[in-house]
């Protein structure tokens, strides 16, 4: 006998409410038997990625050619190729640097701080190319050096401007996170896929993952959005 | 740091073929979802910035629905929860005939869609609102306004942004790996387990999506210069997204 579409969903909330814990502690904050969770990759990855971001972004506004060529090839070898061929090169590539195998959260860890800090390098540019000139010549005319300059004057201001798209990028990152689950790292998704090996029930489970990561997505695009009127109340 | 190279893989044996077949379904599979999106996106985008609500509120949905969830979890949605759902003989055909390769279009040209509504959006709304109102006022209706005054001039604007949301498609279309679509990335990691020379692997598939990357923002450059309309060139006018 043939079923109407409809019928044929018969959703089952138990298996939702059976895996929650699992899903929720292990899967998206990563408290459990494995080492993993969507947070515990997304957080440390943003601060490094930033942090590696500054110095990308600056290089590329340095004047010496040898800083500003290399760091310009960086950036566009990094956005010029999928993530995922990323995480395949440090998970073959680690290896035989190293010596010996290092765990799936190192190696996405590394390979997200890598990939991410060229998006987050053009972030940083765009926010110190934000700042007027004359707020440079201002300070070099109160008689900072450069590098005094850069840290005092400039990159305040500029990392106040950065902001809202600090939050996007990290929206992305979050998003993207998923993808550490190819290498066997287990975040929401993996944890979902897990759960749905033993319960068959993939209608249910990926549905209720979605909605966990589209109210983080949500929330936080909302927040940058309002951060950003915040910051430029003219425009928009 | 013990690893001896061997480039010759990349020639002798399967392994030329299949990234030969592997970049053929990479842009088999961009292609056709670049156009899904194209049309989901110029729709839902021109929707967005129509004067009726309901019209508004619906492609926000659309857009804020696929856009905020990874583009991985489609994935896995479209291929392992949708066809469930379809009647026996749809679903028996589509496993006869790739239902990766098709549940892979869905996810990559849904989810892109959502986001180049957005790219579409803020290229109308670059346009100055008195355009319209002219448009209108010379007689013509909605529908003609932006058909023949809006999206001409928005198509070109976002060419930029919008170039670079097809990058992202391109490369977005190695997740389809993970539900077995035999793609480039999906044949360098087939290369791997062959031949065990994972840097010659990666190293090929790495510079044939660089290759690929720059042909088409290449390409596009000049057609922007081409389509440009004299007077009217928009430098940075429509922010990247």
């Amino acid at each position: 006998m043939r079923k109407a579409p409809w019928e044929k969903i018969n959703v089952e909330l138990r298996v939702i409410a059976d895996n929650f814990a699992f899903l929720i502690l292990q899967g998206f904050f990563g408290f459990g038997a494995f080492t993993g969770g969507t947070l515990r990759l997304a957080v440390p990855a943003i601060v490094l990625g930033f942090l590696l971001g500054i110095f990308i972004g600056l290089g590329r506004l340095a004047r010496s050619r040898w800083i500003h060529v290399p760091m310009t090839i960086y950036v566009e070898f990094f956005r010029g190729v999928p993530l995922v061929m990323v995480i395949f090169w440090f998970w073959f590539i680690i290896p035989v640097l190293v010596g010996k195998s290092l765990p799936e959260y190192s190696v996405a860890l590394i390979a997200f701080v890598v990939f991410e800090a060229a998006y987050l390098g053009e972030i940083v540019r765009a926010g110190i190319q934000s700042v007027p000139r004359g707020q440079v010549e201002a300070a070099t005319a109160t008689g900072l050096t450069r590098a005094q300059a850069m840290r005092h004057v400039i990159l305040p201001q500029a990392f106040r401007n950065m902001i809202p798209a600090l939050v996007t990028q990290f929206i992305v990152l979050l998003k993207d996170t998923s993808l550490a689950s190819i290498i066997g790292y287990v975040d929401l998704t993996k944890a979902a896929q897990i759960v749905n090996n033993r319960e068959i029930r993939p209608f249910e489970l990926y549905l209720f993952i979605a909605a966990i990561y589209w109210a983080c997505s949500y929330g936080m695009s909302r927040y940058a959005h309002a951060l950003e009127r915040r910051l430029n109340p003219q425009a928009a | 740091m013990s690893y001896t190279f061997n480039w010759s893989v990349l020639w002798t044996g399967q392994a030329g073929g299949w990234l030969l077949d592997g970049l053929i379904t990479t842009i088999e599979i961009s292609f056709l979802a670049w156009w899904l999106a194209v049309v989901l996106g110029i729709g839902s985008g021109a929707m967005r910035t129509a004067p009726m609500a309901p019209l508004r509120w619906a492609a926000a949905a659309y857009v804020e629905f696929f856009r905020n969830v990874p583009l991985l979890v489609w994935m896995f949605f479209w291929y392992f929860a949708v066809p469930p759902l379809l009647p026996d003989t749809v679903r028996e055909w589509l496993f006869d005939h790739g239902a990766e390769f098709w549940a892979a279009l869905c996810a990559l040209g849904v989810y892109h869609g959502a986001r180049f509504s957005e790219v579409i959006r803020a290229g109308i709304q670059a346009i100055p609102k008195t355009q319209f109102e002219a448009a209108v006022s010379t007689g013509l209706t909605v529908t003609q306004a932006y058909r023949l005054i809006i999206l001409p001039i928005a198509l070109r604007l976002i060419i930029p942004p919008a170039t670079n949301e097809s990058l992202n498609l391109l490369k977005n279309s190695s997740v389809a790996l993970t539900i077995g679509v035999a793609e480039l990335t999906f044949q360098t990691r087939q290369i791997e387990t062959y031949t065990a020379k994972a840097f010659e692997a990666l190293a090929a598939g790495t510079v044939i999506y660089l290759l690929l990357c720059l042909t088409i923002a290449t390409l596009m450059a000049r057609v922007e210069r081409r389509f440009a309309i004299p007077g009217m060139i928009a430098q940075g006018a429509v922010g990247e997204n």
